[in-house]
């Protein structure tokens, strides 16, 4: 019997353990954002989001143009990354049980462990020293071709829910393949794919390595493609590394702006999948 | 009539036609995409070739641009250093946090957990490096360095001074970074584990941690293998939070407090200011070296969690 309390009081530590893993994960989570609402939330105003960037030492100012730089990097992104990875991602669900679907799910898995600079140097090889110059476009061309194996696994997952007997049914009354699928299952995974993509958006909004040098920075509003253009994580990682008390300020606040941006296009991704999937799936 | 016969991937009008074939293209630009950054990277690296030999490339530890020296061992040492230690802290806690969730947490409590872990996967890179540099390494400086160096300050790890930036803040944030990758992996992993290989440890008499770890375990060894060369993998290539802790000085130091650089850290720093043909060269090379890395880990990590949701698909 000693030995059944000793097996017993082994079973009782380990799931104290392992419940206490759980526990050691979410800290850092929760000291993060409080800190960052906290010393973020101190700096906020309504000259943050429309003005310049001001020199050390003189009050005001704010990131307007880093975040307009930050949705019109985004924009071209998707202008690229978007047609590429949801058309990947619609290959992958419509006619990707053959060998070469597996190959091309293989190699996006693959490639959406690539990391972000190296992807930053390929859009620099492409865009930067053809144009001899740092621009808006080259960032772009850097997020788009992040977002899209990320992009064609989660658009291929979502459009998978849509149920079998969907499909069948259109088919059952003689519609051709390709309308079935545009017009039955495409459309009704529509939710499932606008998911798909405000997750890349989030995850490409919050990239900075590889706009490091594709995008570089601009201290002023730039439309330009072919410019130079600030962007929120660029600026925060400058106004980090400085040694100014009030640039830091300046970081904490864009990081909270920062987070509140992607955690926006977060929640509506979460709220979409939820409410926009076929009942059956919910 | 027609439409039973056509099976689905032998389209039979001219719309099917055109349809599969537009698919076709759109999943072919996936492989083109790869193709893209294999050329790119490439073509950026050919300066160097036939002046710097490959293996001196990779040897050498003297990295000065100006000097046209270029030796990556300081930035691959930096880059394994910093991802071992994440991987030490962060595999533990990832594996008892998927134990926790899939065989002991009550229902109600999962959602909520992973939607906690997902955000953690959610923070952008930069916002985790200024956290890094503005409380972590103070931290790291004022009580856990200094209590370290007294406990087991008789290993060379924890010994020189205690200024906070380096391979332990770098490892440390890593470890935060790559944990919803490895905890994630994980606990997809154990979902996989037949019930039945749960039900008969219980039913000979297993208590539940018994049988976690006599029966759901070396199942899933495979699986959790995989889930850490993904860790690996993201470990290796993280960029911006490493940049702003470890303290970028291009030297191999034994000590966990020592600064250091890494792959990433030193393409992000110079890239942008390289001026001559050669240093854009090296910088390209290291980013090929990491390139390849990462590819060869994620490719080996993927086929092993394929390999076991195969083999338990047969199964259950």
């Amino acid at each position: 019997m000693k030995l059944l309390a000793r097996r017993r009081a082994v079973n009782a530590a380990m799931t104290v353990v392992t419940g206490l893993a759980v526990v050691v994960a979410l800290v850092p989570l929760a000291l993060l954002l409080w800190l960052v609402v906290s010393k973020g939330a101190a700096g906020l105003s309504w000259t943050f989001f429309t003005h310049l960037p001001t020199p050390v030492g003189e009050p005001g100012g704010g990131v307007g143009n880093a975040l307009l730089g930050t949705l019109y990097l985004v924009g071209l992104a998707c202008l690229v990354g978007l047609p590429l990875g949801v058309g990947a991602g619609v290959f992958l669900a419509e006619r990707g049980d053959g060998r070469f679907g597996s190959a091309i799910r293989f190699t996006a898995e693959v490639l959406s462990g690539v990391p972000s600079i190296v992807v930053g140097i390929v859009a620099y090889g492409l865009v930067v020293v053809p144009m001899r110059r740092f621009s808006a476009l080259a960032g772009g061309v850097a997020l788009g071709l992040l977002m899209v194996p990320t992009l064609a696994r989660t658009t291929e997952e979502l459009v998978r829910l849509v149920p079998g007997s969907l499909r069948e049914a259109s088919l059952a009354l003689g519609v051709p393949q390709w309308k079935t699928s545009l017009r039955i299952v495409l459309r009704t995974a529509l939710g499932g794919i606008v998911t798909a993509v405000l997750l890349a958006i989030a995850r490409a909004a919050g990239e900075t390595a590889p706009l490091l040098f594709t995008a570089l920075n601009n201290q002023y509003w730039n439309f330009a493609p072919d410019q130079p253009t600030a962007s929120l994580t660029v600026q925060i990682y400058n106004y980090a590394i400085s040694p100014y008390a009030d640039w830091h300020q300046k970081a904490w606040t864009a990081a909270l702006v920062l987070l509140l941006l992607v955690g926006a296009l977060n929640l509506t991704a979460r709220f979409l999948t939820r409410s926009g999937l076929p009942r059956e799936q919910r | 009539m027609d439409a039973l016969s056509a099976s689905p991937h032998r389209p039979r009008n001219l719309g099917d036609r055109l349809w599969g074939a537009g698919l076709v293209a759109l999943g072919g630009a996936v492989a083109v995409v790869a193709g893209v950054i294999v050329l790119a990277l490439g073509r950026l690296t050919t300066p160097l070739v036939g002046r710097v030999h490959l293996l001196e490339f990779i040897k050498g530890q003297d990295w000065d641009p100006v000097a046209s020296s270029f030796g990556a061992l300081p930035f691959i040492y930096g880059t394994l250093v910093t991802s071992l230690l994440a991987i030490a802290v962060a595999l533990p806690i990832s594996v008892g946090l998927a134990i926790f969730m899939v065989e002991i947490a009550p229902g109600r409590l999962r959602p909520v957990v992973s939607f906690l872990i997902e955000t953690l996967a959610a923070i952008p890179s930069v916002v985790y490096g200024l956290w890094g540099l503005f409380v972590l390494v103070p931290w790291l400086r004022e009580s856990v360095e200094p209590a370290l160096a007294g406990a087991f300050g008789f290993l060379p790890l924890f010994q020189g001074p205690q200024i906070g930036l380096g391979f332990l803040a770098a490892g440390l944030i890593l470890a935060v970074m790559i944990l919803p990758t490895i905890a994630s992996v994980t606990i997809e992993v154990l979902k996989t584990v037949p019930v039945t290989l749960r039900e008969a440890a219980l039913v000979l008499g297993a208590t539940r941690w018994e049988a976690i770890r006599l029966a759901v375990l070396p199942h899933a060894r495979a699986g959790m293998l995989g889930a850490t060369l993904l860790g690996l993998g993201r470990a290796l290539g993280e960029t911006m939070a490493v940049t702003m802790v470890i303290g970028n000085t291009p030297e191999i130091r034994t000590s966990l407090f020592a600064t250091g650089y890494t792959l990433p850290a030193v393409i992000a720093n110079e890239f942008a200011e390289a001026t001559s043909g050669e240093h854009v060269a090296a910088l390209a090379g290291l980013a090929l070296v990491l390139f390849g890395l990462s590819i060869l880990l994620n490719a080996v990590a993927r086929l092993l969690v394929q390999a076991v949701k195969a083999a338990t698909g047969s199964v259950g």
